[in-house]
């Protein structure tokens, strides 16, 4: 059943002006950031501010053409849309551009396409379709298989690029699949997984044992609520296994790891075996599982860290963690990014008054970096309206994703909201130094086309569905 | 519509506000609470200057320095920092006009208000001592130092190589490297850039409006200092090198030195070379145009480059192959009646005792013997056909280094050709092709074709009785190892025990009995073995070549001399090479072969005016 409703009419402007407002602050932004004497029109198609208009004009045809397609129209090419940008990841292997050894960019015709971006769109769509249409429940494992192959898919193919930043969004999607039901129980463990991993690069070995003696402790107090016997067995854990791991370490320091996670998860194992003896039995077996597994993750952490990522990888998340203070290596680019936005003050320096964002070393100044120009120039009221205007747009769009009928446009909505607040989170938390480098830009402000297209196609499919949302009943 | 998960929406919600509000905190801490990202009203400016590095030192093997740095200023302008200035004093103080000033100030708008550009490069000290002096009067300028190179001794310009500055390109190539950097282009510059460049530094510094440094910006806590490039030390001998280049003014050619035992170049000399002081600084790219456009080519490093047909030289691997493979013994002789025909093909040989073993053939170098010899090879019954034998043959060539790029530390090094039989079979059809016609290869002549370098690597495996160590340049790090793949042995397919009638064949070439081609070699008590080559060559004059090494028994050095359209090996690169082996070993020339120095040095081949032959002996040849 379907009605003639005016789309025009039942847009919601709201998103709409919101949107416009970012775009013109990014376009702004952008001549500000790369302003020269010699092309001072904004219009001057020459230069970054100039071209940006050209993609901005092109981007509101593409949001109109998206707003005139009918809406049965996205769930019913969603997996097609999904293969084919699939085909383009694996082209892009083959016949990508390599720009700083990635190989993740079509050139052609002096335009340049960045398959990764529209995954982001394709899988949003493929998995809104999915859940959408599943009859099976979303915590069974055998469903979260096919939600994990359907997102990991694309994941695989930019890892290969190799791109970390624009695969890392992908992981946003837990939002979505919270919002539809999955436990509240793996997003917790994945935030533990997230704080153990910071941990676990910051501590030596002997103070992760006695992390671990802690958690251990405060799991003993939780679950048998005795806190003598609890402190009790506390010191007798921490004796043990510091003059087990202590004698062991102090001797052999250079020890290979394989060995020392051994003991160590043989140590921990007889710890927490021993805790386990003291309190409720029938926590014992999931106490010991939980806590060894934290071990040995820990330690893999460790492995990962040191074996198999770049040398750039390790050094941008030493600098966010401290552990690594070298300004003029990797932490270069964070220190100037500080200075830029810290020497903004309250009411920052004016508009084409910033001089560290163009005066020198913000690289990425236009794209990943946009934000310094933003808080050099306008300062903290400046940062504070952006910040807002973020916070304002997303939480509108969750309000217009629950006023969805159908579970298609309620999953995409929420897909959408997941993979902007993710690149937003990122992006200005790496230029104040709160997240580790990742080279992906600010929706709908940094510099670029291929993002900004994608960005609009998204949100104008999200809101062709909302305008439409009593077109069918479902 | 409603699902029971609705109120998740909440915490969604509160997940998405909380880090925002998080950032928010920390962006008023950043921005309006912690004063040390302010800049006080004074002092508003920050200037980053780089630090560059020197580059290593370069020195030879004994010690003796070979490049070092010179200071140099460069003169950097920021438009944005620009304010008025007295234009007639300041152009009066760089020797510039006012017409140069205008235009680079227009380029570094161009490029950036806010970044650096290089607005004279390379400025004098005395200049620089002056501008020091009034550079408060001209906001917006400052002076950065670099350092050049500087050559004591104007050799080796091939070898050492040059550093210039990275343009878009190698930028692209080399992440690290941004606009005004150096780096090193050729030579041993490039190869070994990573050890030389050191690495760069920063000072930021507050800079008021009058152009003051006011300090460093937050007490030199973003500063980083630069470290200096790890000095290194050349296998090179400088002295013989220099004698080299000197041996060789005039000439077209190539000299190649190396240690047998231990793969060490002591001597590579590309001739025409030019003076490596004229590569460096502002002068660089006019000279190197100038150069470039020269017809003579002297920045192409014949060494190791040039592809020479090696002649009469590569008889001596023709006869350890055939030794190797049975085909002939130290008694085997052949007797030569001044030429060698076979058919309608002739190949002409010189009058001298016959019949020849192996040690005499080498002696007179007998081409009859040889072209005999490598088609016996080719056609022995063993190997069943012509194409077996040939790649058979093929092999052991390779075996020695040639026909592949020896992987030296050079970065553009060549591989020279060593056909093998699928080469014949395109050429021919398959089968189609006997050794009758090959036959040109077993004196060296033909499809072959070699560089000097592995010319002198050849000579050094025969000088090892059977193996090499690719030859190299480097001789040690500061701070750091040389590649592990110049210690280790190649291993040639020819047995040891087959060297010693071949040496002893080179040996009577130099020293006789009964005359031998290289008597001109000769040098008393330094057991001089070689093996002269003069190659046809379908373009003009014949190409005079000469391998050899001494002494004879544990050799201390190997060389090639290759010297193009100069007639035969026994005239010109003999001589040149004997000298170079008593220069080497003797330290200096004895004073009976002075008038052979001083021919050899004014020997011209370039300009044509060639000196008469007047000492070429009856019977020598090649």
């Amino acid at each position: 059943m379907s009605r003639k409703i005016n789309i025009w009419a039942n847009l919601d402007w709201i998103s709409v002006l919101v949107y416009l407002i970012l775009l013109m602050t990014g376009w702004i932004s952008i001549y500000s950031a790369v302003y020269n004497d010699a092309h001072q029109s904004i219009f001057d198609t020459s230069q970054l501010y100039g071209k940006q208009l050209i993609w901005i004009v092109a981007a509101l045809f593409i949001a109109a053409i998206v707003m005139m397609t009918d809406s049965r129209f996205f769930p019913f090419f969603s997996y097609f849309f999904y293969a084919f940008t699939l085909l383009m990841l694996v082209a892009v292997l083959f016949f990508g551009t390599e720009i700083s050894g990635q190989k993740a960019w079509f050139q052609f015709a002096g335009m340049q396409m960045q398959p990764a971006e529209f995954a982001k769109m394709a899988t949003a769509l493929a998995l809104a379709q999915y859940l959408s249409n599943s009859k099976q429940k979303i915590n069974d494992p055998r469903e979260l298989l096919n939600i994990a192959v359907l997102v990991f898919l694309p994941v695989l193919l930019i890892m290969l690029q190799p791109d970390a930043g624009s695969a890392i969004v992908f992981l946003s999607f837990m939002l979505v699949l919270f919002r539809e039901g999955m436990s509240g129980y793996v997003l917790f463990f994945m935030f533990v997984l997230l704080i153990l991993s910071v941990l676990a690069l910051l501590m030596t070995e002997v103070n992760m044992i006695l992390l671990l003696v802690l958690l251990a402790f405060i799991s003993h107090l939780v679950l048998g609520r005795n806190i003598k016997l609890s402190l009790k067995a506390g010191l007798l854990f921490l004796l043990i296994s510091l003059t087990v791991v202590g004698v062991f370490f102090l001797r052999s320091p250079h020890i290979q790891l394989e060995i020392k996670l051994l003991v160590a998860a043989l140590t921990s194992c007889f710890i927490l075996f021993f805790a386990a003896l003291k309190i409720r039995k029938k926590y014992a077996p999931l106490l010991l599982g939980l806590l060894a597994a934290a071990l040995v993750y820990t330690y893999s952490v460790d492995y990962v860290f040191e074996n198999l990522l770049m040398p750039h990888q390790k050094s941008r998340i030493n600098i966010v963690l401290g552990v690594d203070d070298d300004p003029l290596g990797q932490s270069y680019n964070i220190n100037q990014s500080k200075i830029a936005i810290g020497s903004g003050g309250l009411t920052g320096k004016g508009f084409l008054q910033g001089t560290q964002t163009k005066f020198n070393f913000v690289p990425e100044q236009s794209t990943d970096f946009i934000f310094c120009t933003i808080g050099e120039e306008w300062g903290f009221a400046g940062s504070f309206v952006i910040l807002s205007l973020f916070i304002f747009f997303l939480l509108r769009l969750v309000y217009l994703a629950e006023r969805q009928r159908s579970a298609f446009a309620r999953i995409y909505g929420y897909s959408l909201i997941s993979i902007l607040f993710t690149h937003i989170v990122i992006n200005i938390g790496m230029t104040i130094g709160l997240v580790p480098v990742i080279g992906i830009p600010l929706p709908f402000i940094s510099y670029g086309g291929s993002a900004m297209w994608s960005y609009t196609i998204m949100l104008f499919i999200f809101l062709r569905l909302d305008a439409g949302r009593t077109e069918f009943l479902k | 519509m409603t699902d029971r998960f609705s109120d998740r929406k909440f915490i969604i919600g509160g997940m998405i506000v909380l880090p925002m509000l998080f950032f928010l905190a920390r962006l008023f801490f950043l921005q309006v609470i912690d004063p040390s990202y302010k800049l006080s009203a004074d002092s508003n400016v920050l200037r980053n200057v780089t630090q560059y590095p020197s580059r290593g030192l370069i020195y030879d093997r004994n010690g003796e320095l070979l490049v070092f740095n010179e200071p140099a200023y460069d003169l950097m302008v920021v438009p944005g920092q620009l304010a008025p200035f007295d234009t007639a004093e300041f152009c009066s103080v760089l020797d510039i006009t006012k017409e140069y000033v205008d235009e680079e100030i227009r380029k570094a708008r161009e490029y950036s208000m806010f970044r650096s550009s290089v607005f004279l490069k390379q400025i004098s000290s005395r200049n620089y001592a002056v501008l020091q002096e009034k550079l408060h009067r001209f906001p917006g300028f400052y002076v950065q130092s670099r350092t050049l190179r500087k050559y004591p001794r104007d050799i080796a310009a091939h070898i050492l190589g040059y550093v210039g500055e990275v343009d878009n390109r190698i930028i692209a190539d080399n992440p690290g490297y941004i606009s005004g950097d150096y780096i090193g282009i050729t030579g041993i510059e490039r190869t070994y850039e990573k050890e030389l460049r050191g690495d760069k530094g920063v000072n930021i510094f507050l800079v008021d409006v009058h152009n003051r440094i006011m300090g460093p910006y937050q007490e030199g806590r973003f500063n980083k200092s630069a470290t200096v490039g790890s000095d290194v030390t050349l296998s090179l001998d400088a002295a013989l090198q220099e004698y080299g280049e000197k041996l060789m003014q005039n000439k077209i050619g190539s000299i190649v030195a190396i240690e047998p035992s231990t793969g060490e170049i002591l001597s590579l000399v590309s001739a025409p070379t030019y003076n490596p002081d004229l590569l460096v600084g502002r002068v660089r790219s006019r000279n190197y145009r100038k150069l470039a456009s020269d017809t003579l080519n002297p920045l192409f490093n014949r060494a190791l480059m040039a592809h020479y047909p090696p002649g009469s030289i590569f008889k001596v691997v023709n006869g350890l192959i055939a030794l190797q493979e049975g085909i002939v013994n130290e008694r085997t002789t052949y007797s030569c009646p001044g030429h060698y025909t076979a058919g309608r093909l002739t190949v002409r040989c010189r009058h001298h005792f016959s019949p020849v073993a192996m040690q005499g053939a080498l002696q007179v170098s007998c081409n009859s013997y040889f072209a005999h010899n490598f088609r016996a090879i080719l056609d022995h019954p063993k190997y069943g056909s012509v194409t077996n034998g040939f790649n058979v043959w093929s092999d052991h060539v390779r075996s020695f280094g040639l026909g592949e790029r020896l992987e030296t530390d050079f970065p553009n090094e060549l591989r020279g050709n060593v056909p093998l039989a699928s080469y014949f079979d395109r050429f021919y059809g398959e089968n189609r092709w006997r050794s009758l016609q090959m036959v040109s290869l077993g004196i060296g002549q033909g499809e072959l074709s070699v560089t000097p370098i592995q010319m002198a690597n050849m000579t050094a495996a025969i000088a090892n009785r059977g193996y090499y160590i690719t030859p190299h340049i480097m001789k040690s790090i500061e701070n750091s190892e040389i590649d592990p793949a110049f210690k280790k042995i190649n291993q040639t397919s020819i047995d040891s025990v087959w060297f010693e009638p071949v040496i002893e064949g080179m040996y009577r070439a130099v020293n006789g009995p009964d005359g031998g081609t290289a008597r001109m070699a000769q040098v008393n008590g330094l057991d001089i073995c070689g093996k002269t080559g003069t190659v046809q060559n379908p373009h003009g004059e014949n190409h005079s070549a000469f391998i050899a090494f001494a002494p004879r028994e544990n050799p201390r050095i190997a060389i090639a001399v290759y010297v193009e359209n100069a007639g035969y090996g026994s005239t010109w690169a003999a001589p040149i090479a004997s000298l170079m082996i008593e220069k080497y070993l003797a330290g200096e020339i004895s004073a009976s072969r002075r008038w052979l120095e001083q021919r050899m040095m004014d020997g011209d081949f370039i300009n044509r005016a060639r000196p008469v032959n007047t000492v070429t002996a009856a019977g020598e040849q090649d």
